[in-house]
Formats: structure tokens, sequence, C-alpha cells
């Protein structure tokens, strides 16, 4: 099983930087299904928590929505949206939160809300959600999202969640206690934040992307970390897991209960 | 006591032109019946709160019935836009709304504080976004003792809530289970409440003492309405249709097909 997409390197990146001990509050999409991959391989003890206020989770099959019923039929506990949002995540108890985004920049600031002007928007996307408050309250912030020039914007359009700020001072200067984006994987790289300046910088290089591909598919002039590593590829039981996990979500959603 | 009526007389009963009106039910126990009649007895005006528009206010909306929308997630999830929705706010059709948009702490607090009769909600949020920004119902508050600023919403208190429920017993006491959402929080802060039910029972048969339960004199009306959550669902009856949703995307992405829709689906049912 030597064949493996992008895609699937992101996820299985993204789900390589999750462990047993996190308590992690998932978006849904890439995101889930990263997080989901985490528990099947290797951490099956993670604790995976969903805004519509199911705790420790273990779905069989990917929800097409963060309240799927699957979700709170396999939960340790379900309690309620304002109980998810004001306790477990303002109160301090999550550890990773993971974010997907449509836009952004190089502080790690993400735009879901509008692409043009508020007002007048060019694109009127969904909008925050719990992602705002995601982005502040969880001990570190994962983002993964696919690489383009369109998606890793100079500029965000729209702040719905904060980053660094957008001169990569602001989040210190608000007196945020949390980190913030620690780690951003796309399905061609792997960035984090530069201690100094908080700039997001490629760290590893998935197979087969080249300095020159991430540079022209990104929208501001990335920066590469001096000691540039090389993602391992997917191993056999990570593709076969994540494939798998597909394959059922896909016959699920199908068709009409 | 509440009364026990039928579907159209509760709505023609309880929803006026120009009412705030919550349809609650995150993800799971969205009222799409009682939508359904709203838009059949051609309800106008309405400023429209829910946390996640959905598949239901993208009805509503591109039906006519909205004025304003007060939200925090706008898409069909999992799936993409809310076309109706976009349309809208993109393009003014069938007619121009407003929005007020929120972030899903700030309108979870809202029901909170409209459940418990404040005027506000405070939390931690909003840090460095541009919601404040574009929203100014966005304020912030200083706690008195630490003198942390904090943000501020107005609390919800609609005129009218309607939620689904999987059931409630002849003294009109529901009860609630699986993904719980904001649906105590919507009764409890509305003017007026509503209820849809799966069955009506003589035994309520609530697992535990600490089942959701919403007291019958808390509620002002119940309707059956089984299958009234359908494409959503109602844990222990009904599983979502995702595929559903999925087809959603086609049906809505445009007006005359939507319309289309919307005549045999929604107009010509009863």
């Amino acid at each position: 099983m030597s064949d493996y997409t992008p895609t699937e390197v992101m996820t299985v990146s993204a789900a390589r930087a999750l462990s047993n001990d996190d308590v992690c509050f998932v978006g849904i999409g890439a995101p889930s299904a990263a997080c989901n991959l985490a528990r099947l391989t290797h951490a099956p003890d993670i604790t995976l928590i969903y805004e519509s206020g199911t705790i420790g989770t273990r779905p069989d099959v990917l929800p097409l929505s963060i309240g799927d019923g699957e979700l709170a039929e396999t939960s340790l506990t379900t309690v309620a949206v304002p109980e998810i949002f004001r306790y477990w995540l303002q109160g301090g108890r999550i550890t990773v939160g993971f974010l997907g985004a449509a836009q952004m920049d190089r502080y790690g600031n993400i735009n879901t809300t509008v692409i043009g002007p508020y007002g007048a928007p060019a694109v009127r996307l969904p909008g925050g959600g719990g992602a705002p408050e995601i982005a502040s309250s969880c001990g570190r912030v994962f983002i993964t999202m696919r690489h383009s020039p369109r998606a890793l914007v100079e500029r965000v359009d729209f702040v719905t969640s904060l980053g660094f700020g957008v001169t990569g001072t602001e989040r210190a200067a608000l007196g945020i206690a949390t980190r913030g984006p620690a780690l951003a994987i796309t399905d061609l790289c792997v960035m984090e934040p530069d201690p100094e300046t908080n700039e997001l910088v490629v760290t590893s290089l998935h197979p087969g992307a080249t300095r020159a591909g991430v540079a022209e598919a990104t929208g501001w002039d990335v920066r590469f970390a001096a000691a540039l590593g090389e993602t391992a590829p997917p191993t056999e039981p990570e593709l076969a897991t994540l494939r798998d996990l597909h394959r059922r979500t896909n016959a699920a959603h199908a068709v009409s209960p | 006591m509440p009364d026990f009526v039928s579907l159209p007389d509760a709505v023609a009963a309880t929803v006026r032109d120009g009412h705030t009106v919550a349809l609650e039910g995150f993800t799971h126990l969205i009222p799409f019946a009682a939508g359904h009649e709203i838009i059949r007895q051609g309800r106008r005006d309405l400023t429209l709160i829910r946390m996640t528009p959905d598949l239901i206010y993208d009805q509503m909306i591109g039906a006519g019935c909205a004025r304003r929308v007060v939200f925090s997630w706008g898409g069909n999830p999992g799936v993409g836009s809310l076309h109706r929705f976009r349309d809208a706010v993109e393009n003014g059709w069938p007619h121009p709304i407003e929005i007020e948009e929120h972030s899903h702490a700030a309108m979870a607090n809202a029901w909170a504080a409209g459940a418990a009769g404040l005027p506000f909600a405070s939390f931690r949020g909003y840090l460095g976004t541009d919601l404040p920004s574009v929203n100014p119902r966005i304020a912030t508050v200083t706690c008195p003792f630490t003198g942390e600023e904090l943000a501020a919403v107005p609390a919800h208190r609609p005129d009218v809530s309607i939620i689904h429920a999987q059931r409630a017993d002849r003294a009109g006491n529901v009860l609630i289970e699986g993904i719980v959402g904001v649906q105590k929080e919507a009764v409890l802060a509305a003017e007026v409440a509503v209820v849809t039910v799966e069955e009506i029972v003589d035994d309520l048969a609530a697992p535990s003492m600490n089942s959701t339960v919403l007291p019958g004199w808390a509620i002002d009306t119940i309707v059956a309405a089984p299958g009234g959550s359908w494409p959503s669902y109602t844990h222990g009856y009904s599983h979502r249709d995702n595929a559903y949703y999925k087809a959603w995307d086609e049906i809505s992405r445009d007006r005359a097909r939507f319309q289309q829709w919307l005549a045999e689906s929604v107009m010509a049912a009863t």
C-alpha cells in the first residue's frame, strides 16, 4: 500500500500530533477524521469532545454533523450546549482545539466568516460556530486545511478566530494565557510558529512536496525552518484504518435511514 | 398544564408577524414540522434565533418569513453552504435580511441568561476577533471583583420558542434525551413555549430522576407531531437523514428548484 493521496498524508500527520492524554475539542470535517484516526490507532484513550455536548465519544463512523446520534450514543456523557462551552471549554479543561479554516494567515488567524467585505460579501461562509472561543480557551490549537494561495493568504478578510493576531503580537497583548496555534497541517507540509515572531514556518515537508511547491501554494512569502524535516509516509495500518473509517462513513451517509 | 392542540392551531395561536421566534435543536430535535407550518401560514417579518440556522431556517428564509436572523453558524453541516441563506445575504433574495452574528459560546450563554431571567450574559469570549466590530450587540463588561474585561451579549428572550422532544405525558411534562442542546434554555427563556413531540403517553418513563424533563407547568402548548423533526432526528425514534441533508444542497442551490420544492413539499402538504 505505497500509494496515498495528499489528503491522506494530511489526515495521518494531523492524527499523529494527538496523544492519549489529550482532551480534544473536535471541529467538523478534516479535524474529525484526524481525531478519530488517532483514537483508532495510537491514542485509544484520547478524550474527544464535540460542541454538541458529547464528551468522550467513540463513533464507529464519522459524523456528518457535529450532532449526529452516533456521537451521543457512544459518549461517556452528553451535556447541554451551554455547559460544554461554559464549564468544559471556558473552564480550561481542553488541551487541544482542532480547527479547519477557509483562510489562514502567517500568524494562524482564521477566517470562516466572509470572503470580501462583511457588509457586501463575495462569499458568505458559515461563520464562527464554536471556533472563536476554541481558539482562545484551549491549551493549544491545531489547524488543518488544504494548501492553496487562496486559503493561506497574506491577510485574512475577517478574523473569525484569533491566532497570534495580525502582527503576531496581539494575542499576548490581550493577556490570553493559552498558547494559540501550535501546529498547522496541510496536504503539503507541517508548519509551526517561530518562537520569536510567532510566524508559522514550514518545519516538515510531506513526501513528494517541495520547497518550491509549498512557496507557490502559499499566499505569503513563506519561510522554512533551518532543520527542515520530512514527514514520515503513512504506514500501512494508518492508511488501512483511515480508509476503513471513510468506507464505513460513506456507506452510512449514502442512504436515508 | 399546557394546551394540547394541533400544529396548525398551535402556530396560529402563538406566532404573529414581526415576532421574535426561536425554533431550536442543536442538529438533533429540530422542529421542522413547525417551521413548515409557519411557512404555510405565511408569517412574515420574523426575527429568527437559532445557533445553527440549518435547513429549517434556510427553508423559512427562502420562503420569505424572515426579516432578521440571529445565529452563530450558518452552514449545512458536513455538506457546505445554506444556499437560501446565502442568496438572501449576498443578493437580497427573496428580500434583504438583517443578520446578527455571534459565536456558539455567545449564543449558548445568551440562552442560559434568558432562562435565568437575566438581561445579558457575560463570558470570556470574542478575544481578538472581528465579530464585535460588525455586531453592535457585542459589548464588554468589567468584573467588579477582579477587573477582568469580559464579553457581554443580550439575553435571548423570544416571543415564542418552539422545540421538538421525544414525548410528553398527559400532564404535559416533556422528556428530552440525547443531544439536549439548548432545548431547556429556549423553552425557559421564551414568553410562550411550544413543544412538538413524537408521542403523548400515559407514563413518561423517564429513565432517571436526573433525566432532562421539562415540567408541564413551564410549557404553554404541546403538539403531537410524530416525525416532526425530519430530516433532523429524534434520538430513540429516528436517525438523522444525512442523505437528505446532502440532497438539500442540490434542491436549494437554484431559486426555481427551491420554489418547486416549496410548492410540492410544504405548501401542498398538511
